[in-house]
């Protein structure tokens, strides 16, 4: 209803592999918008290294076809393969991967000298300001931070001048301490580079910051995939994240910011009233309700300290456990979902097409601002 | 005090000379043989594993006299590199200097093999995401992080060639100024009457040169495995 529609001449990604390993079999079949953020969400051990090493060609499958934008990678009818290093896809490897045996600048420098393409006068100069990466220049990998490192790997790629970017968990070998120094280049490197980018992560949290669409991976199968407004509301997710993580992430536009912290956000043709300070007007902004944190009522209430009454109807009731229902509501060009136990669902008589009233606590929303109108991130 | 007869230096300068090309002429092929039998499968794989490690089993004399057979100027190689090119084996240095590379072969390919197998092929799949194709790969990634054991094996090589013998007397004899090198001179010494105080000098000498070489080879190792480092 609200999933986004795209007809065969916009930019397409198409990944269809067939892999038996010993332990392990890999059978995907993904059709995805090849612009923004392609995430492969699941468990370890869901297949989603072994799925971006067949789209770079490091691994081959028995029964396999990868094109972009129509322009065929591999295809094991046609036996068509084109090896890894005529792809022109950057990989930022979980480990980072730097060359031992030469300096940071070395590093950045191998993929771009064996580029054919001649890079733009300033490429350089770019990746360096965006990644910060200015002041190591001369350091040996040696002696860089985990952070550091996943930074130089991250120019490394970019300054191949790849028409696609993959990154397998590049945040999951720095601690969790350091991964906020990494997240916002993230952010700017989908902000300020058109390049379409595949990003592997098992932490929904880094999903939800970074993704426009999700391939949800169990077993070397895909689950679910879509963007990531209908995404949030699939129920398999539930089996990945938990359902205390749930919820609707829904894109929004900030209308106004009070001077006590609170940001007005339009969703449709809802408004809600984020606590998210040090936003400015007119920024795009996600924000993900969660389903335990919605309440739902059947009539318009009144007197509530609650800021956010948002009015809709029931699109369906669906069992999340023995004791609770996850209720889908209709708001308007946009979905939330909410978690009610059996008994209230039961009581209240939800049922698809019921108008119903969503109450949600300013607080317990989470916004990431993800447009390059915000500039408020050095 | 450490006084050299002119024989005795003249040996000391010819084995150096030997055991240095002996070791610039494996090297090539010790790189390749060591890729192959880390890299390679199957029965090749296997059956060369066991043909390079076949001069640690043998008895040198016996290497000696394969190589006579097979170099020697009526023999295949040895007619053909002598009609071809008039190169003559037997009896010189330069067939000294290939007895001592056969000899020392196993010890230099497995030294380049240990520093291959510790080559994290996942450089070498960075490198090939990143543009580089086989042989780009391999002069520019995977030759420069063996450089370590490549270094090491070669002054391993080196000090034992020094040393060799068996297989240098057979194939080569033992002619002054040619083909006698230390071991060889030694070997000299010992049979004559009044060759002690020689004998002991040119032990002392191999001594100390096999001695320098181990704590060189160890020294580069590490050295270069400190600025390498593990990323």
């Amino acid at each position: 209803m609200f999933e986004k529609r795209w007809d065969a001449s916009d930019p397409m990604f198409e990944i269809q592999s067939r892999l038996r390993r010993d332990d392990f079999d890999l059978n995907v079949e993904i059709r995805a918008p090849s612009t923004g953020v392609l995430a492969l969400f699941g468990r370890s051990g869901s297949g989603k290294t072994t799925l971006v090493q067949v789209v770079a060609g490091l691994l081959k499958s028995e029964q396999s076809k990868i094109v972009i934008d129509g322009s065929v990678l591999e295809d094991t009818q046609r036996r068509q393969f084109v090896p890894p290093e005529h792809r022109r896809i950057g990989y930022v490897f979980q480990d980072a991967r730097l060359f031992p045996h030469l300096s940071v600048a070395g590093n950045l420098q191998f993929g771009m000298r064996r580029s054919r393409a001649t890079p733009p006068a300033n490429l350089w100069d770019q990746v360096l300001e965006l990644l910060g990466l200015q002041n190591l220049l001369n350091r040996r990998v040696q002696q860089l931070s985990g952070g550091e490192r996943q930074r130089v790997a991250l120019g490394r790629a970019l300054l191949m001048q790849p028409r696609l970017l993959i990154m397998d968990e590049p945040l999951a070998s720095i601690d969790a301490a350091r991964r906020n120094e990494v997240l916002p280049y993230l952010e700017r490197l989908r902000d300020e580079f058109a390049l379409p980018i595949v990003y592997v992560s098992h932490d929904f949290d880094e999903v939800l910051r970074l993704a426009d669409h999700v391939v949800l991976l169990d077993q070397g199968k895909v689950l679910a995939q879509g963007d990531i407004g209908s995404m949030s509301l699939e129920p398999q997710l539930r089996q990945i994240v938990g359902s205390d993580a749930v919820g609707a992430v829904l894109n929004g536009e900030v209308e106004s910011v009070s001077s006590d912290g609170l940001a007005v956000v339009r969703v449709g043709r809802a408004h809600l009233s984020v606590n998210k300070p040090q936003v400015q007007t007119g920024t795009r902004v996600r924000v993900q309700l969660l389903a335990r944190d919605l309440i739902l009522a059947v009539e318009p209430p009144r007197g509530l300290s609650v800021r956010n009454v948002i009015e809709g109807r029931v699109i369906d009731v669906s069992r999340d456990d023995d004791e609770t229902d996850l209720v889908r509501v209709d708001i308007g060009n946009a979905a939330v979902m909410a978690r009610v136990t059996r008994a209230a669902s039961l009581e209240l008589k939800l049922s698809p097409g019921l108008p119903i009233w969503v109450l949600v606590k300013a607080v317990s929303m989470r916004a990431h601002t993800f447009a390059a109108s915000d500039s408020s991130k050095k | 005090m450490f006084h050299l007869a002119p024989a005795e230096l003249d040996a000391l300068l010819l084995s150096l000379r030997i055991a240095l090309k002996s070791v610039l002429f494996s090297l090539p092929v010790a790189i390749l043989v060591a890729w192959w039998v880390t890299r390679g499968r199957g029965l090749i794989r296997f059956l060369l594993d066991a043909f390079v490690h076949l001069p640690l089993v043998l008895p040198p004399v016996a290497v000696g006299y394969v190589l006579l057979i097979v170099f020697g100027v009526r023999g295949p190689l040895g007619r053909w590199l002598y009609e071809q090119f008039g190169v003559r084996l037997v009896f010189s240095a330069s067939g000294a200097a290939l007895a001592t590379a056969v000899m020392t072969f196993p010890l230099f390919v497995r030294a380049i093999r240990i520093s291959l197998e510790g080559v994290d092929r996942g450089l070498e799949d960075a490198a090939r995401t990143l543009g580089a194709g086989p042989w780009d790969r391999f002069f520019n990634v995977t030759l420069p992080l063996m450089l370590p054991g490549i270094l090491a094996g070669a002054v391993t090589a080196f000090a034992a060639g020094l040393g060799e013998f068996g297989a240098v007397i057979t194939f080569v004899s033992n002619i002054p100024g040619e083909t006698r090198t230390l071991p060889l001179a030694l070997y000299t010494a010992l049979q004559s009457p009044d060759g002690d105080a020689m004998a002991a000098r040119l032990a002392t000498m191999s001594f100390v040169l096999g001695l320098g070489g181990l704590v060189i080879a160890e020294l580069i190792a590490r050295n270069v495995r400190k600025t390498l480092g593990r990323v």
